[in-house]
C-alpha cells in the first residue's frame, strides 16, 4: 500500500543573521493511511518544523514530501492551498479566531471553500455535536476553557473534511484529565472517519495513549521509528530509552549494580514469573519499578529489577526471564 | 459681544472643523489602509514577504511623517492649487491634511494588524486560505478593536492639524481662535473655541472607545 505521507531525505535549514541552524537532517518517514503516528522528541528537536513541512507551512530546504503520492514541492501556490484542505492542523494554543463565535470559527474553512452560509452553519452544528459542544455554538472562544477551545479547533478541522490531521503539541497546554479526553476524541475521529493522524508531542504518555506508530527525533535526526509496541518493548536508541524511562524514578539506597528491565506482554502476565524465579534461585531480587501501560489497547507490564550481586546467579536469572518469553534488557548505570 | 453673529460664527467654525477633520481622515484611510495592509503583508515575517515593496512604502511613509505639518502644507500649495483650484479655504486644506494623514494611518494600521497572533494566521494558512482571505477575514477582523482605537487617535490628530491649518488661511475653530485670541486680543472667544476643541476630542475619544468595546468579543 502506498503510504499517505512519504517523507524522503528531508532537510531544513534556517538561516539567521550570521549562523545557520540545521533543524532537520535527512529525515525519511512513511506514514500509512489510518495510522496514528506519533513524532516525539525533546523541545527544540525539530518536530514542529517537521510537521510544518508536511503541509508546506515551512518549505524544506532539501528533500521531498509526498502526500497521497503528490510531491508537494511540484504544486503551484493554488494547488498547494487546495491540497492543504486535505491536511487539517490543530495547535498547542488552539489558534481560534477570537472575534468570531464558536460556530463561525467552525464555518471558516467552509467559507474558504466557498460554501453557502446557511449550509455551512448547518454542517458546523453537526461538527460541534461530534466534539460535544453544540450548546456553545453562540459563545466566543474567550468564554471557553482550554479543552473546549481545542474541541472547537477539532470541529473546525473536521469541517474541511481532511484525510490527514496534524496535531502540533495539541494537548501540551491542557491538564492531564483534559488531555485524556482530547486524545480519546482524536482516537474516535481516527476510527470513525479513517483520518490519518500525526501527533507531535514531547510526552511519551501521549504516544502510549493513542499512537500506533512512533518516530523519535533528536537534534533534527530521526533516531528510531516503528510501531509503538516494538519501540516500547525494545528501544534501541539512547534517546528512545530516555523518553520511555521518563516515568521511572530512581530509588535511592541501592547496593546491587546490575538491573534489567522486563516487559510482559498479555500472555505472560498470567504466570507469576518473578515469584517462581525467586523460589527457583532462592535469592531475592529487588523490584525497583513496576507499571502497566495501555499500548493501543494491549496491556503491557514493565518492571525494573535489581539483580543479586553474584554475577553467575544474575546471568542465570536473565536466562530464566528470557526463557519465560519476556523481553529482557540490561540497564547500564541505572542505580 | 456674545451676539448672534459671534455664536453663528462659532457654529460655522465647528462645522468647518469637523469637515476638515472627517473628510481627510476618511480619504486618509482610503489611501493609508491599503498601504498599511501592504506593509503588514510584505514584511519579513508577513504572509507574502517582499523586501523591495516594503522598503519603498516604509521609506515614503517615514519621509512624509517626518515633515512638520505646517511645512508640508506650504510645500503642497502647488499640488493643492492643481487639485482644488485654490490654496486657501477649508476645501483646499483637505489635500495637505489627507497627505499628512495617509502615511500616519498606514503605520497605525500596520501596527494594529501585526498585533494579530501569528498562530491564527498560520491556522488559516493550514486551512488553505489565500492572502486576500487572510487579510480580509483574519487580520482586519481580528484587529478591529485596535483599528478602531487607532482611528480615534487619527481623528483627534487631524483635528489638531486642521486647527493649525486655520492659522494659514483655512476656516474652522482654529482660525477663529487665532483671529480673536492672537490678532484682536479677545481671549474669551479664543478660550471658548479651545474648550470646544477639547470637547470635540473628548467626544471622538468616547465614541471610539465605545465602538471598540462594542466590537470586542474577547471578553469573558
Amino acid at each position: 500500500m502506498e503510504p499517505i505521507i512519504r517523507v524522503v531525505h528531508l532537510n531544513k535549514q534556517f538561516r539567521g543573521k550570521d549562523m545557520e541552524v540545521q533543524a532537520l537532517s535527512d529525515v525519511s518517514l512513511d506514514i500509512n493511511k489510518g495510522d496514528i503516528y506519533g513524532i516525539i522528541g525533546m523541545s527544540g528537536a525539530g518536530k514542529s518544523t517537521l510537521v510544518r513541512c508536511l503541509n508546506f507551512l515551512e518549505r524544506p530546504t532539501d528533500g521531498s514530501v509526498y502526500v497521497e503520492g503528490k510531491d508537494l514541492a511540484s504544486l503551484t501556490e493554488k494547488q498547494l492551498r487546495e491540497e492543504r484542505k486535505n491536511i487539517g492542523m490543530i495547535f498547542q494554543h488552539f489558534n481560534l479566531l477570537m472575534q468570531r463565535s464558536v460556530i463561525d470559527n467552525v464555518c471558516f474553512p467552509m467559507e474558504i471553500a466557498g460554501m453557502k452560509r446557511a449550509e455551512a452553519r448547518k454542517k458546523a452544528l453537526d461538527y460541534l455535536k461530534i466534539v460535544g459542544l453544540e450548546e456553545k455554538a453562540q459563545a466566543y472562544p474567550a468564554q471557553l476553557s482550554g479543552g473546549q477551545k481545542q474541541r472547537v479547533a477539532i470541529a473546525r478541522v473536521l469541517a474541511s473534511d481532511p484525510k490527514i490531521l496534524l496535531c502540533d503539541e495539541a494537548t501540551s497546554a491542557l491538564d492531564p484529565q483534559t488531555t485524556k479526553s482530547i486524545l480519546q476524541l482524536l482516537k474516535e475521529i481516527n476510527q470513525k472517519y479513517g483520518i490519518t493522524i500525526v501527533v507531535i508531542t514531547h510526552e511519551m504518555a501521549v504516544v502510549q495513549e493513542i499512537c500506533s506508530h512512533v518516530a523519535i527525533i533528536d537534534k533534527g535526526h530521526l533516531v528510531e521509528h516503528g510501531t509503538v509496541e516494538e519501540i516500547f518493548q525494545a528501544p534501541k536508541s539512547r534517546e528512545a530509552r530516555k523518553l520511555i524511562y521518563q516515568g521511572c524514578e530512581k530509588v535511592a539506597e541501592m547496593k546491587g549494580r546490575r538491573c534489567v528491565r522486563i516487559v510482559f506482554s498479555e500472555n505472560s502476565s498470567f504466570e507469576p514469573v518473578i515469584g517462581n524465579m525467586v523460589l527457583a534461585f532462592k535469592t531475592p531480587v529487588n523490584i525497583l519499578y513496576a507499571n502497566t501501560r495501555d499500548l493501543d489497547g494491549v496491556a503491557k507490564g514493565e518492571m525494573i529489577l535489581q539483580l543479586p550481586e553474584d554475577t553467575i546467579v544474575a546471568d542465570k536469572m536473565i536466562a530464566y526471564l528470557q526463557s519465560a518469553k519476556l523481553a529482557v534488557e540490561e540497564l547500564k548505570d541505572y542505580v | 459681544m456674545w451676539d448672534e453673529k459671534v455664536i453663528q460664527m462659532i457654529i460655522e467654525g465647528i462645522g468647518e472643523s469637523l469637515y476638515m477633520t472627517l473628510v481627510p481622515t476618511l480619504l486618509g484611510y482610503v489611501f493609508g489602509m491599503p498601504l498599511g495592509i501592504v506593509l503588514t503583508v510584505t514584511d519579513q515575517d508577513g504572509i507574502r514577504p517582499n523586501r523591495a515593496v516594503y522598503r519603498v512604502i516604509d521609506f515614503i511613509s517615514n519621509i512624509f511623517r517626518s515633515i512638520p505639518f505646517l511645512i508640508l502644507l506650504i510645500l503642497l500649495i502647488p499640488l493643492t492649487k492643481a487639485i482644488v483650484g485654490k490654496s486657501y479655504g477649508s476645501t483646499a486644506m483637505i489635500v495637505p491634511l489627507t497627505i499628512a494623514a495617509a502615511p500616519y494611518i498606514a503605520r497605525l494600521v500596520e501596527s494594529s494588524l501585526k498585533e494579530v497572533d501569528h498562530g491564527v494566521v498560520e491556522a488559516a494558512q493550514s486551512m488553505g486560505a489565500g492572502t486576500w482571505t487572510i487579510v480580509t477575514r483574519v487580520l482586519l477582523t481580528e484587529a478591529r478593536t485596535s483599528l478602531i482605537v487607532n482611528a480615534t487617535i487619527v481623528t483627534a490628530t487631524i483635528l489638531g492639524y486642521s486647527a493649525m491649518a486655520g492659522a494659514v488661511g483655512a476656516g474652522g475653530l482654529g482660525a477663529i481662535a487665532v483671529r480673536y485670541g492672537y490678532n484682536r486680543y479677545q481671549p474669551d472667544i479664543m478660550i471658548v473655541t479651545v474648550v470646544i476643541l477639547v470637547l470635540l476630542v473628548q467626544i471622538m475619544q468616547g465614541i471610539g472607545m465605545m465602538l471598540s468595546r462594542k466590537f470586542d468579543r474577547r471578553r469573558t
